[in-house]
């Protein structure tokens, strides 16, 4: 069996960084409230969204 | 009975991998657009749910959208007041992403599914030329990045450009069925809602003719998942060995892929056509330590 090497190390600790960057993001995104902006803003007609904006 | 031969193996391949796609594709559209009774009286879904983004496009000004859409809420929250970055959204899609790639595209993605019925019915099909696939990204980088964080008004809020001036999501899923129950909304469209209209007529002609055409050349979620289908966990590989060259996998693909030379392309949406059609079995879409073929 020869499938190609789809992860090299530079690959995987790419990913692994990511990721990591990513759950900093989203936890420090919570953390600051923007889920309350995010909804505030999804609960309501967005008249930009609708092309009336 | 006559018996089977490598081609019958190769279509009864094709057919169970596709029924399987189809059916994740139906459970993540009835999922994220479950409210289907909010389109009667056109009001929004105000629950819970839409604190949580969508893998996928789905505009969050559908009456029926349980989750909100992840380039929406970017815009929104980089514009506010408070904020000029969304760590929350950003974060969620990077995740997303590094884990999945743009097998959310193939799967879980509601305005994928959209366009793929679309594309089934009769209509002289083309094939797109390739520089129009870069347009995403510059769509990307100045109506979502750019535009809501520098364009703002004397508050300091900027608005969601992209939604505002392109997204032909928003004006199919959020404003006919809004504009059709609320008449008070009919009376305020002017030039801009002709111009969003404009831009979805030619996005439906354009999905009638070419396999996701908003895919290939607008989306700006695709453009963020394409770019990390290179690092992503779910992935394809490509047994060498075994390839004969024969190119089905890519006479297959609905993206225009490679596979073989490119499996790790950014268009690539993981649909799995090329890995069924093979008759080597030459090709596999697996996580990293799981095999899933
Ligand atoms: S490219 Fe965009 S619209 Fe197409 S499937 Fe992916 S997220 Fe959905
Ligand atoms: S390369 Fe294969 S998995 Fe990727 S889009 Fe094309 S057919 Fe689907």
């Amino acid at each position: 069996m020869d499938w190609n090497k789809g992860s090299g190390w530079k690959r995987q600790a790419a990913r692994g960084l990511v990721f990591l960057a990513a759950a900093g993001m989203m936890a420090w995104g919570v953390y600051r409230g923007e889920m309350t902006v995010m909804l505030g803003k999804a609960v309501n007609v967005c008249l930009e969204c609708i092309g009336l904006g | 009975m006559s018996a089977w031969n490598v081609s019958d193996w190769g279509k009864c391949m094709k057919i169970r991998q596709e029924v399987k796609r189809k059916i994740v594709q139906i459970a993540a559209f009835g999922f994220s657009n479950s409210y289907l009774c909010n389109f009667a009286g056109g009001q929004l879904y105000k629950g819970r749910w839409k604190q949580f983004c969508n893998p996928g496009m789905n505009c969050y000004s559908c009456p029926a959208a349980r989750l909100s859409c992840p380039i929406g809420a970017m815009q929104a929250v980089s514009g506010s007041m408070n904020f000029s970055v969304s760590f929350y959204v950003t974060g969620f899609v990077l995740a997303v992403g590094v884990l999945f790639g743009r097998a959310v595209c193939g799967f879980v993605c509601p305005f994928g599914l959209i366009q793929e019925l679309l594309y089934k019915i009769p209509f002289p099909k083309k094939k797109l030329w390739k520089g129009f696939i870069y347009v995403k990204y510059i769509l990307l980088a100045f109506f979502v990045l750019l535009l809501p964080v520098i364009h703002t008004n004397e508050l300091g809020m900027g608005a969601p450009a992209f939604c505002e001036y392109i997204c032909p999501v928003g004006t199919l899923e959020g404003g006919l069925p809004l504009l059709a129950t609320h008449p008070e909304l009919r009376k305020v469209v002017g030039a801009l809602f002709s111009i969003k209209a404009c831009i979805l007529a030619l996005t439906l002609v354009g999905c009638l003719a070419i396999c996701r055409f908003f895919c290939k050349v607008m989306c700006p979620l695709g453009a963020i998942y394409g770019i990390l289908n290179k690092i992503s966990l779910y992935h394809m590989e490509v047994d060498k060995e075994r390839c004969i060259s024969c190119g089905q996998c890519h006479a297959e693909c609905p993206m225009d892929v490679d596979p073989v030379k490119t499996p790790d392309s950014a268009e690539c949406i993981r649909c799995g056509k090329c890995t069924a059609c093979c008759p080597k079995e030459a090709l596999a879409l697996k996580f990293r330590f799981m095999d899933f073929r």
